[in-house]
């Protein structure tokens, strides 16, 4: 008798102990399944900045943080008040939000969210579909935005292509510099658009009638635009006209490969480009891996790279009770930009607004866009008239092999940045601007791949108010401007 | 009905509690007069003993953005390490001086510097030296370079230094000059040449 008691017991427990695992098993699953799905993105396009935000899934629909959005756009702050979220932008737009409600009211009048507005940890999320609708409220000014694909496009900013055969190349111009990442397979090359607002041409599928380029299309997903070219042997892609132009050709034979690089250097840097790839259908004529002869040139998105320093959190100098440095060195950015996009210099201002932006970042973007020149601007109310800044390069180990120490990364480029401040220095004191060259602990300069300089400016006398005058601003800009565009063919055959 | 003995014990207690509640309100009223009142004059370092020495101190000057080089005697230890840190408390007693063309904020100090074999020299400052520092590239690249510099002139042999702040690492001095990285002490030097020179 006590065995039949024991034996339902001993059977629940494996019963249960089956179950247990069995959860165990569906739970572990369900994590997987979730870690391995990709994040969601929001790539923005505007004429301030390119940025990408993650979404974030609420009640089966994609939202996104709107502080996030409007951030790199201008001037704005929240406050959560209990269930409600208050929000203005550029000191005259307010919107009006509260959690759990499906409207909202923006300078007055109500707007559909076509959901329910959240509040999480002091974030205000609005699903993703109206950004259509609440943007142009903000902005004044109209947006598209692409929800199946993640794209929201802010003003005229779309950059247009075409593609067309030269002979044995197929050379795609764009209307604006581009910059996409690049790989090559079997049988296709794929050009992947993540910062730039490529938009689809007339068709998305193009055809050439070529031999070695019979098709390519066009595709969107997950905030980037993606361009595949089907290619019947191994192809390589080159940038010129400013990264306006992508020529993609044939690769080179092996043959040929081997008389321009009988031995790779030993122990030297290794090429960046991927070696070509096999074809699947003509396994004959693809190349073996190899490195190219003659690398293609850096994507070059901008000539210069201008750096308002600081900003959200980081005030930098506070310079008077109503002036921080953040303030005066976004003021002076643009005025930079504009006197070098005058003297036909692309440029690219990090900050336009008033985000935070760490030292580390700052040099990514300056080195990711391979800048001929980088140009941190900062303000100060000790002292007199400009101080021109190189780096100070820290004490460091040698680099390794192929990968250059990040603290030291500028050592190649300081002869040119130094005869670069060299140039500005003598531009400055052609208009009587008192001004200074020296050495600094400076970060990022010491850690940007490419020619950089700092500028720090301070008043003439001892009135600080005369950082926010617009014409000693523009005497200055304009100085660095002719410097840089003087020194223009150095810095940008620089590598 | 109360027993009387039972009554003038609780009185007495009840107005011994109020007298000591008096009696501590005041201690505490004073104390906190004393700490608000008197600065504190107790020495930041024992007093050096033996005898002095004539050495050079590299002195920020903000008028200008230069550094001055400036002749000082003072009682020298035979250590390096202490000897590393009176000239750096000497730099200091001039940069916390009212007539001071670098000042820097009260209650800066120097708390300690390690030499540390081969060629490192860590300095490590107060938090109120980096909190009240002024912001801005050149003055805080000065105050950088004076103490390197000044180490380095009256201390053979330092290849590198680092500048800690409360013995913990910090992004920057005031906003600007980097303290993440080594200094290479080679580069400061060519640095304070330059700042030698007047614009």
């Amino acid at each position: 008798m006590p065995s039949t008691r024991k034996r339902p017991a001993h059977t629940r427990q494996v019963f249960f102990t089956a179950q247990v695992l069995l959860w165990a098993i569906l739970l572990s699953e369900v994590l997987l399944s979730l870690a391995a799905a990709p994040e969601k993105h929001l790539s923005v396009f505007s004429v301030a900045a390119n940025y990408s935000l993650p979404l974030v899934q609420r009640d089966r629909r994609d939202y996104v943080g709107l502080l996030e959005v409007l951030e790199p756009l201008g001037k704005v702050t929240a406050r959560t008040e209990g269930s409600r979220w208050r929000l203005r932008y550029n000191n005259n737009v307010e919107g009006d939000f509260q959690a759990g409600k499906l409207r909202a009211r923006i300078q007055g009048r109500d707007a559909d969210l076509g959901g329910k507005f959240l509040i999480e940890n002091g974030r205000g999320l609005v699903p993703l579909t109206s950004l259509s609708s609440l943007l142009p409220r903000f902005l004044g000014g109209p947006v598209s935005l692409r929800e199946e694909t993640g794209r929201l496009f802010i003003g005229s900013v779309a950059t247009h292509f075409t593609a067309a055969l030269s002979g044995e190349k197929l050379v795609f111009n764009f209307t604006a510099p581009v910059n996409p990442s690049i790989a090559n397979g079997a049988g296709m090359l794929r050009m992947t658009f993540s910062r730039d607002p490529i938009v689809a041409p007339a068709s998305p599928n193009l055809t050439f009638g070529s031999k070695t380029f019979p098709s390519a299309n066009y595709s969107e997903g997950n905030g980037a635009a993606i361009v595949t070219v089907n290619t019947s042997t191994a192809v390589m892609a080159s940038f010129s006209n400013n990264s306006r132009t992508i020529t993609i050709s044939p690769a080179p034979a092996a043959s040929q490969i081997a008389a321009a690089n009988p031995e790779p250097p030993a122990g030297g840097p290794q090429t960046s480009s991927p070696p070509p790839p096999s074809s699947s259908s003509s396994p004959t004529a693809a190349p073996p891996p190899a490195v190219s002869p003659t690398p293609a040139p850096s994507p070059r998105r901008y000539f210069a790279v201008i750096d308002a320093s600081h900003g959200g959190d980081d005030h930098g100098e506070t310079l008077s009770t109503t002036l921080l440095e953040k303030d005066i060195t976004v003021v002076l950015a643009r005025g930079l930009r504009q006197e070098l996009e005058s003297r036909g210099i692309s440029t690219l201002v990090l900050r336009d607004s008033d985000a935070n932006l760490s030292l580390d970042q700052r040099a990514t973007y300056a080195n990711a866009d391979h800048a001929a020149i980088y140009i941190a601007l900062h303000a100060a109310s000790s002292g007199r008239g400009v101080r021109v800044y190189t780096a100070l390069l820290p004490y460091a180990d040698d680099d390794r092999g192929p990968f250059r120490s990040w603290d030291t990364a500028q050592h190649a480029w300081l002869p040119l940045s130094q005869s670069t401040a060299a140039a500005v220095e003598a531009e400055l004191q052609k208009r009587q601007v008192p001004v200074r060259s020296l050495a600094a602990p400076l970060r990022p300069l010491n850690n940007v791949s490419g020619a950089a300089i700092a500028i720090e400016m301070a008043p003439q006398s001892s009135d600080v108010s005369q950082l926010t005058a617009p014409d000693y601003q523009q005497l200055i800009v304009s100085a660095v401007a002719a410097a840089i565009a003087a020194n223009r063919d150095q810095l940008g055959a620089a590598p | 009905m109360i027993p009387r003995h039972l009554v003038i014990g609780v009185a007495v207690l009840l107005i011994a509690a109020l007298g000591l509640s008096v009696y501590a309100w005041r201690m505490e009223k004073a104390a906190g007069s004393r700490t608000a009142s008197a600065p504190d004059t107790r020495p930041l370092a024992p007093p050096v003993a033996g005898p002095t020495e004539v050495v050079t101190l590299f002195v920020a000057d903000d008028n200008d953005g230069t550094l001055r080089a400036e002749s000082a005697q003072i009682p020298m230890p035979s250590g390096r390490q202490q000897r590393a840190e009176e000239l750096l408390r000497a730099l200091l007693s001039i940069y916390l001086d009212k007539s001071s063309t670098h000042p820097l904020g009260a209650g800066s100090e120097v708390r300690s510097v390690y030499l540390v074999d081969p060629g490192l020299a860590v300095i490590d400052v107060n938090a109120a030296l980096a909190d009240t520092h002024r912001s801005g590239i050149l003055v805080e690249e000065l105050t950088v370079a004076s103490f390197i510099h000044t180490i380095s002139a009256n201390t053979p042999g330092i290849l590198k230094a680092k500048i800690l702040v409360d013995g913990q690492e910090r992004p920057t001095l005031a906003g600007h000059a980097d303290l993440s990285s080594f200094y290479d002490v080679s580069a400061v030097n060519q640095l304070a040449v330059q700042l030698q020179s007047s614009p």
